[in-house]
């Protein structure tokens, strides 16, 4: 699953890797700083020595602006990389979804697609800048800090490597509880938008029959529901950061006490003790972040997830390995065939059609709503393929052709109709994208609409909204 | 640039709402969290200043004494340790109500959102791309979330280690209390800039994503028709410039928060070495009486001073990326709902054998409209007919361009008035007049000759019955969505509504029945079968008045034949008007009008216009070759 995502990054490969890069000149300067500022207040300020303060805070100076230049350039690339990265994998999802059957999109519904795509893929952004930029962070401050404290005293240092212990056992207990959570959450939420989206395009039925009451009561249950499941996920990760606090205080107390019977036995000097001290604090404060960022990738892993099953999701129709892109003739042939919309039900909406039509007729076909008829049509233009038999254009398997080739020869005015976002003329242009404005005014007048079109307010050029 | 303040002042105000949202019930919980927020950070702050401590006051002495006795720091520590505990509980109260605040707030934000959408005007969704509204409750809301979850508290918790040591700072030296203000205002100057510059960018990655948002939803719902016109590659195309639309403005929305983090603690950083030279130089003359020792203790000061302002300076991409959030969520709150000014309200009704009118809860099927007469004070009541007037009435939709002229129209209660016409002629309008979706520029529609203005729209529009062009369906049974027309009606009624609508027969061929669920708008219906259903709908609503749009247009004419028999059934003794392509549907309406660009040219019954030889004529006579 992570390679298949380590893909999307793509053309930013190099911003992914600058950033890390870049993030570790940085820590570098961070680690030294202190050290600096230790000299400064050694050497300088108790020694009384005012030329060692303007040379140690010089120095300080200057890797300010290193620390701000390497700090800058790890920024830039990582917002380049993380939002590079969410483009490829927006544009990688959409054009997958283009080839989804219908019956691919059912499964996900569309608000849910439209989610998957936007809140999702956000998530997953932030997640990723998180990760090449401020995951690199704490393990290095980790490693660093620890071997310090190995140095000063291995002795005391088995503190950290237990506590380091138990704050990952509990971090994933909790992180494990919060996944199965936010699961539920994010299929709750998919409802709920849902509903919103029906109400939004139905609103004409809602308000006719007075039911804004009726949808708000139902809308206020979904959206109490939803919030409850949220309150309980987000309370596993309210775990976190007192688990945290709990481990880093034991520490100090631990080592205050140990720490102690070492000065005094002489083992370890004062100074060395502050120093673990602080050492602590680095390694509690690098893992606080790590935390942060576990809850961040715990957050969008459920995103995560969720975009993974659209990418794997395998297109119910596919084009055949060596397409055929030409088509001899319009003649169509019915070979026994029998469609169910869900296999295996026996619901057959076609049964046993066996029908030859030749090139150039035109055929009638007539019987009650539910009898087939779109089902028929449909299969032509091989929007679904038969459960059973096969249905033939011009002598040759649908399945044989290109589905570009077959659905260019095959035209289809559908039962209802949409229109997109745009100008009339765009809309028109649907069926021939090059058809020039005279060429789509003519077609109008074919279909004699040129009457309505040329009374709404800029003619041609009105811009319709969705439906 | 005379634009720039304004837009800034709203920006405050959005905050505030917000955070008005937020306190509006949970003002106490909220006053606990600051109240756990302090504990937490007071007893952090103990566990920082423990080191000195332990080794001044307890590790020294032991030193200097031969026999060490660790009693003292024995009970030292254990005190120690019920203080942090206090902390580590404290923390986590305040992340866990946090938790209830932030979900509770964000519920309530859904639901008035919800709520508002539902009471706005139908040309509001005219106007705006569904995915647009979508993306509203999908990626605006959800930046709030973070707001109030994150970066409130850290906000809260920042302010207080910025006030405690600000405190301390004056105390130990006030020049060198000075420097640090006047870097740590720089450092307020510069993540000004920044934000703001940021801010710009995050309001367009906003508008850029409900722009990605909606065309995906469009694309979506129409992905029949791209298939069919083989669109894929113009699909993609398209979506790809949006697509890179949004990395640009997402890009540089990100570059500069991120690079705000280095910035500030860089700033700091040379903030600490400003006071260090300038402390050595006052402490080395002996100036304002800076001593080296106190010198060091304020440069760590320093420190901790400038960190949370780096912090909350961190948290400022969110902030900014929920104000643009919540900017156009409140812009949607913010919409005028729609007017309603109507005071004749429908009630249900009770009749003795005079005539006498009373009101009732029960259900009797009678309904009246109640007057009240505000001059003297009384109630009258008015049987409800289904009579509907139309006098003069002209019609815009933008106010500029005249849509409708001139249309009068007499429906005496239980008569059938058809309208006819050519696409666009304006039929669907004039119903859309009638239970007020829009409201009319000019002249004056009675029903049961009360002025519509002056009736309630909810009860005026329950009055009538409506059929629509498109069907649409809810997710839930199939009987929830017949009962769609009258919450309280029983199954029996709803079946009986599917049987007079004909669609009964194949309600119970389906899976489960009538218990079937429906998904997607009823996608796992043919387009007549989701008619049938929506004929059943207003069956079961049993209105005195109805509007059939075009509803047996997809319907086969075995189905429509069938469907007719119902709907005559059903139009027994109520007002309907019919919009019918099939020009033998409206055959035997009392009165049949021929729209054409607004305005009735013919009017009359089938034979009446047949006789003249005019347009519907050409029609009738037209459509029968065609057909």
């Amino acid at each position: 699953m992570i390679k298949r995502f380590l893909q999307e990054v793509g053309e930013y490969k190099r911003d992914t890797i600058l950033t890390p890069i870049f993030t570790a000149a940085e820590v570098v300067m961070e680690v030294l700083i202190p050290y600096v500022t230790a000299m400064i207040i050694d050497q300088g300020i108790n020694a009384g020595d005012m030329n060692a303060v303007l040379k140690y805070g010089g120095l300080m100076v200057i890797m300010a602006f290193c620390s701000l230049f390497f700090g800058f350039q790890a920024g830039r690339h990582a917002a380049a990389a993380a939002t590079g990265f969410a483009k490829n994998l927006r544009a990688d999802m959409y054009r997958h979804i283009q080839e989804f059957s219908f019956s691919n999109i059912d499964k996900f519904s569309t608000a849910g697609l439209v989610t998957r795509m936007t809140t999702d893929v956000t998530n997953v952004q932030n997640a990723f800048q998180m990760i090449i930029r401020i995951a690199v962070r704490p393990p290095l401050m980790l490693t660093i800090s620890v071997i310090m404290c190995f140095v000063i005293s291995p002795d005391l240092s088995t503190i950290f490597l237990v506590a380091i212990a138990v704050l990952a056992f509990a971090l994933i207990i909790i992180m494990m509880n919060a996944m199965t959570t936010f699961n539920v959450v994010f299929t709750k939420y998919d409802a709920l938008n849902a509903s919103v989206q029906e109400n939004v395009s139905a609103i004409r039925v809602v308000k006719a029959f007075v039911r804004e009451d009726h949808e708000n009561s139902k809308f206020k249950e979904a959206a109490g529901n939803l919030k409850k499941l949220f309150v309980k996920a987000e309370s596993i990760i309210a775990f976190n950061n007192p688990a945290m606090m709990l481990v880093v205080y034991g520490c100090i107390i631990a080592l205050s006490w140990f720490g102690a019977h070492h000065v005094v036995a002489k083992t370890i000097t004062t100074g060395n003790l502050t120093s673990m001290f602080s050492y602590v604090m680095s390694i509690l404060m690098s893992l606080m972040m790590l935390s942060m960022v576990f809850v961040m990738i715990t957050l969008s892993l459920a995103s995560i997830k969720r975009i993974y099953e659209v990418l794997i999701e395998e297109p119910d129709l596919k084009d055949p390995a060596q397409p055929v892109t030409e088509v001899a003739d319009g003649s169509i042939d019915f070979n026994h065939v029998s469609f169910a919309y869900r296999q295996g039900t026996g619901d057959n909406v076609l049964k046993d059609i066996d029908l030859h039509i030749h090139s150039g007729e035109t055929i009638g076909i007539l019987g009650p709503t539910g009898s087939g008829k779109s089902t028929f049509v449909s299969l032509i233009s091989r929007l679904y393929d038969a459960t059973e038999g096969e249905v033939c254009v011009g002598g040759r398997n649908v399945k044989d052709y290109a589905m570009e080739t077959l659905r260019d020869k095959v035209s289809v005015v559908l039962q209802n109709n949409v229109l997109f976002s745009g100008t009339i003329l765009d809309n028109l242009r649907w069926g021939n994208p090059n058809a020039s404005e005279e060429e789509c005014i003519a077609a109008c007048r074919l279909a004699c609409a040129d009457e309505f079109i040329d009374r709404m307010p800029d003619g041609y050029n009105t811009h319709i909204e969705q439906g | 640039m005379s634009t720039k303040p304004k837009k800034q002042k709203m920006n405050k105000d959005v905050l505030k709402r917000i955070l008005g949202y937020m306190l509006k019930n949970y003002k106490w919980q909220f006053l606990l969290v600051v109240i756990c927020i302090i504990v937490t950070a007071v007893c952090t702050l103990q566990s920082t200043l423990f080191t000195r401590t332990l080794i001044d006051d307890y590790i020294t002495p032991m030193l200097a004494s031969g026999s060490p006795d660790y009693g003292p720091l024995a009970k030292r520590l254990v005190q120690l340790a019920g203080v942090l505990l206090i902390g580590v509980i404290t923390a986590y109260s305040y992340n866990r109500i946090m938790v209830n605040i932030s979900q509770g707030t964000m519920e309530r934000l859904r639901v008035d959102l919800f709520t508002h959408m539902e009471s706005l005007p139908i040309k509001y969704f005219d106007t705006h791309a569904h995915g647009d509204i979508m993306s509203v409750y999908t990626n605006d809301v959800d930046t709030l979330r973070q707001l109030i979850g994150q970066s409130i508290p850290q906000v809260i918790n920042s302010t207080m280690t910025i006030i405690t040591t600000f405190t301390s700072m004056v105390i130990l030296n006030i020049p060198l209390t000075i420097v640090s203000v006047c870097m740590v205002m720089i450092m307020l100057k510069v993540s000004g800039q920044l934000g703001g510059r940021s801010r710009g960018y995050f309001i367009s990655q906003q508008k850029d994503l409900g722009a990605v948002n909606g065309y995906i939803e469009e694309m979506l719902t129409g992905q029949k028709v791209v298939k069919v016109f083989n669109h894929e590659k113009k699909a993609i195309e398209d979506f790809d410039k949006l697509n890179g639309n949004l990395r640009e403005s997402a890009n540089n929305a990100n570059k500069y928060a991120n690079i705000m983090m280095p910035v500030m603690a860089n700033i700091g950083n040379i903030s600490y070495v400003l006071c260090a030279v300038i402390g050595a130089a006052l402490a080395l003359r002996g100036y304002f009486g800076l001593t080296l020792g106190t010198l060091v203790s304020f440069l760590s000061l320093n420190k901790s001073f400038s960190m949370p302002v780096t912090q909350v300076s961190n948290q400022i991409a969110s902030i900014i990326s929920a104000m643009a959030g919540a900017e156009r969520v409140f812009r949607m709150m913010d919409e005028p709902s729609e007017f309603d000014e109507g005071y004749v309200e429908l009630v249900r009704i009770e009749e003795d054998a005079q005539g006498n009118i009373t009101e009732t809860d029960r259900n009797t099927g009678k309904w009246a409209w109640r007057h009240p007469h505000k001059a003297e004070g009384t109630v009258t009541y008015q049987r409800l007919q289904g009579k509907v007037n139309m006098y003069n009435v002209d019609f815009s939709y933008d106010g500029k361009k005249t849509v409708l002229h001139d249309i009068s129209i007499d429906a005496e209660p239980g008569q059938k008035i058809a309208f006819v016409g050519s696409t666009g002629a304006g039929k669907t309008t004039i119903t859309n007049l009638i239970n007020r979706f829009y409201d009319i520029a000019d002249g004056k529609i009675r029903y049961d000759d009360i002025n519509i203005n002056k009736i309630r729209k909810q009860d005026l529009r329950r009055s009538l019955g409506m059929v629509l062009q498109d069907t649409h369906l809810f997710t839930g049974t199939v009987m929830e969505n017949i009962r769609y027309g009258r919450l309280d009606a029983t199954d029996e009624e709803c079946m009986e509504a599917a049987m007079l609508a004909r669609a009964d027969s194949f309600i119970r061929r389906l899976p489960n029945g009538y218990n079937t669920m429906l998904k997607g708008d009823g996608g796992n219906l043919s387009q007549g079968q989701r008619q049938l259903l929506a004929i059943a709908r207003c069956a079961v609503a049993n209105p005195p008045a109805m509007i059939l749009d075009e509803a047996t247009s997809s319907i086969d004419s075995r189905t429509e034949k069938m469907v007719q028999e119902g709907m005559d059934a059903l139009m027994e003794g109520r007002t309907t008007f019919v919009i019918a392509h099939r020009l033998s549907t409206v055959r035997n309406s009392d009165c049949i009008m021929v729209l054409e660009q607004g305005r009735i040219i013919e009017r009359g019954t089938h034979d009446e216009l047949i006789e003249k030889k005019g347009r519907y004529y050409q029609l009738y006579t037209g459509s029968q070759i065609t057909e």
